[in-house]
């Protein structure tokens, strides 16, 4: 018997659902795109459908993936921003029932799309191999820390727009999506609701990493460069919340100050994880 | 010799549809008032167009831009137009010599685009309003309750309100506010999204303000507080519209609770200057405070409009709005016409459809009369021919008339081409005289 062969057949599942997820995320794009040129309830729905669709599907693929290196993928560049995708898709989701608001749908939906298209192109989609075992809790650690960084990238997404949409009701050019574009109000809700996602995602997945890291070698590395800018950042958007309801911040500034805070976690993410921190460097 | 009749029950032969009306752009308002009708009248005159004999199904319609009749003529070989036109006129006593142009015809496809035009609001005064369908639906709905409707207009008015909602919600024609007064409640909506739950304050009691007020109201905001200098027309206005009046002298005193504020008053100076504009974002803790100025000369302090969290809008800003939504609803004219078109077509096809029956059966009329009047003509002068041999002769012309009307009855139900289709039956009832009386 070939030992190759599950893995062969495990990797081309996970191609076909990848795949799949693509062109239902997709559809839901154009669903949703489409609402905010021609409103239409019954349009909307099935955008939100296709994206809770999409979501199922690439959630089979990512347990596929799962199943093989036996947790969560983190170790490849494919698996890990795939994960973030998915959890940036499923927080969305979850915003959108809560606030019954979809004309963001088609940015998040596109942010998804050029994401994960990227992702296609650029990253090997083959399994990798399997890393060496480190239990559940470090799972939990590395889901809920991506979950976090997912639910910033939304904020910061709905921020940009709030931005935007401020912009064009100071300079009285409304064009067409304008009238279409969700109230400054509504984004700012929504925009505070992902960063509680984030805040709440983030701290239990910090204390998580610490328990388990201390359970493996009894210390905790506070002094590390990544667990210090992970404080960092929980502090910034902890500012935010604080700030966001002041009288001298609520608005465009809360708005601005979140969109710096993601740069500070795009700079956690991307610089301080290949260059300074002893470990988080998994590919 | 036993034939079986032919005769059957009355059906449908050329399907017509009429219109005959005014509106806005043919008649000046003292015209329009004149051929205005009431519901009560509007029944009445379908009633009687009906009861002459003259429409089988008759809709009025009535608003302050047009009154139009539609009805479908009971003789299909006749022009109703004219006739219906005449009515029009006797029944509001207008003299011939009145009319001067100022009364439009259409018939049959164009009547029924006229129709679905109107209900779009492509024929309003103000384009894509969204009165009109509510007006439509109206006098459909009563009509068709009094029993002035049939198959065909209620084909043609339900597919009317089917377009009509279909253009607002595809395109933009109706999107856009097309009033200074709703334009400023939309901006408000951007702004603080619904409506319910916030503060809104009237600085004013005049018709824009109260313009404004109507439509918070529409949007069900959920509070209303009016200050006037007239205590008085304060009071009025916030009686009317559900709200609360408010002393002048204690505005400042009030000015940190509106979400919203309007201001229409007629004043040289400043009625909102920065400084209480600054105190009332610092009372809500710095929540967002949109106003809008509809006064000439301003109401609100232009050094204002710099303010953190201040959204501020004068007439010539919402004026600038209005004009752009309008120039953006007359760029989907070309959509909305497509979207007509295609229903127009729809409608035509079921007109086609049941014509194409129609005409097959009065063919069949025709042919077994023909058929029937022949065989008794040429059986008389063959008195050999026995009772069996009789009724062979008329089973195989029936069965003739039955397989030559085959070939003719497939293309006019399922012929490719609705033009070709119409050509077709209008072909027939030339060719076999059909529109020339029923024998």
């Amino acid at each position: 018997m070939n030992p190759d062969r599950p893995r062969e057949s495990k990797s081309l599942v996970t191609h076909y659902l990848s795949y799949l997820s693509l062109a239902v995320y997709l559809a839901s794009f154009l669903c949703y795109a489409w609402i905010l040129y021609a409103p239409q309830a019954l349009l909307g729905r099935l955008a939100s459908v296709l994206l809770a669709g999409g979501i199922v599907l690439q959630y089979f693929a990512l347990l596929e993936r799962s199943r093989w290196i036996h947790t969560v993928p983190y170790n490849d560049l494919f698996g890990s921003m795939s994960l973030f995708a998915w959890l940036l898709g499923v927080t969305y989701l979850g915003l959108e029932f809560f606030h019954g608001e979809r004309t963001v749908g088609a940015f998040v939906t596109l942010l998804l799309l050029v994401w994960l298209t990227l992702l296609h192109l650029l990253a090997p989609l083959e399994v990798p191999p399997a890393p060496p075992a480190r239990g559940p809790l470090f799972a939990f650690h590395v889901t809920l820390n991506t979950w976090a960084y997912a639910a910033f990238a939304l904020s910061f997404v709905l921020s940009m727009i709030y931005l935007a949409q401020d912009r064009v009701l100071h300079s009285r050019r409304l064009g067409t999506p304008f009238w279409r574009f969700p109230a400054l109000d509504v984004l700012d809700r929504m925009a505070r609701s992902s960063v509680y996602v984030g805040l709440a995602a983030l701290s239990a997945g910090v204390v998580m990493g610490l328990i388990w890291q201390h359970r493996l070698s009894g210390t905790y590395s506070l002094g590390d460069p990544k667990v210090i800018i992970t404080i960092a950042i929980l502090a910034a958007y902890g500012a935010y919340l604080k700030l966001s309801r002041s009288a001298n911040w609520r608005g465009v500034r809360a708005a601005r100050l979140c969109v710096c805070n993601f740069v500070v976690v795009l700079f956690s993410y991307t610089i301080v994880n290949l260059y300074f921190t002893r470990f988080h460097r998994f590919f | 010799m036993a034939t079986p009749s032919h005769a059957g029950p009355a059906r449908v032969a050329r399907i017509q549809i009429a219109l005959v009306g005014c509106n806005h752009r043919t008649a000046p308002v003292e015209f329009r008032e004149r051929v205005a009708f009431t519901p009560q009248q509007a029944l009445a005159a379908a009633d009687e167009l009906r009861r002459q004999g003259m429409l089988e199904e008759a809709v009025v319609i009535s608003t302050c831009n047009r009154s139009e009749l539609y009805g479908v003529p009971a003789d299909s070989g006749v022009d109703a137009s004219q006739a219906m036109e005449s009515f029009f006129t006797s029944f509001h006593n207008i003299p011939a010599a009145e009319l001067n142009g100022r009364l439009y015809r259409r018939s049959d496809a164009d009547a029924v685009r006229h129709l679905f035009r109107v209900a779009a609001g492509l024929d309003s005064m103000m384009l894509g309003e969204a009165e009109i369908l509510g007006q439509l639906r109206t006098a459909y709905s009563q009509a068709l309750d009094h029993g002035a409707t049939g198959p065909v207009l209620n084909r043609a008015f339900q597919g009317a309100l089917e377009v009509g909602k279909r253009i607002r919600a595809e395109t933009e024609v109706g999107a856009r506010p097309m009033s200074v007064a709703l334009a400023g409640v939309k901006l408000a909506e951007r702004v603080f999204g619904n409506l319910k739950g916030h503060f809104a304050l009237i600085l004013g009691a005049g018709s824009v303000a109260e313009q404004v007020v109507e439509h918070l109201r529409n949007r069900g905001i959920g509070a209303l507080r009016v200050a006037n200098r007239s205590f008085d027309r304060a009071a009025d206005l916030a009686r009317r519209m559900g709200g609360e009046a408010v002393a002048w002298d204690s505005l400042e005193s009030v000015m940190g609770l509106p979400d919203i504020i309007v201001t229409s008053v007629g004043t040289t100076e400043a009625v909102l200057t920065r400084t209480m504009l600054e105190r009332a974002i610092s009372a809500r803790s710095g929540r967002p405070v949109f106003v809008v100025d509809l006064g000439v000369p301003r109401n609100v302090a232009p050094d204002a409009a710099g303010l953190y969290n201040l959204y501020l809008y004068n007439i010539d800003d919402l004026g600038v709005i209005v004009e752009q939504n309008k120039k953006a609803r007359e760029q989907e004219i070309p959509r909305a016409e497509a979207l007509i078109e295609d229903h127009v077509a729809k409608f035509e096809a079921w007109r086609a459809a049941l014509e194409a029956t129609s005409i097959v059966d009065d063919l069949r009329d025709r042919f077994h009369k023909h058929r029937e009047l022949l065989i008794r003509e040429k059986l008389a002068e063959m008195p050999e021919v026995s009772p069996e041999e009789r009724a062979r002769i008329a089973h195989i012309t029936e069965e003739l008339i039955e397989r030559v009307l085959e070939h003719p009855t497939e293309k006019l139900r399922h012929g490719r081409g609705l033009r070709g289709r119409l050509a077709a039956i209008e072909a027939l009832r030339h060719l076999f005289g059909l529109d020339e009386g029923k024998d």
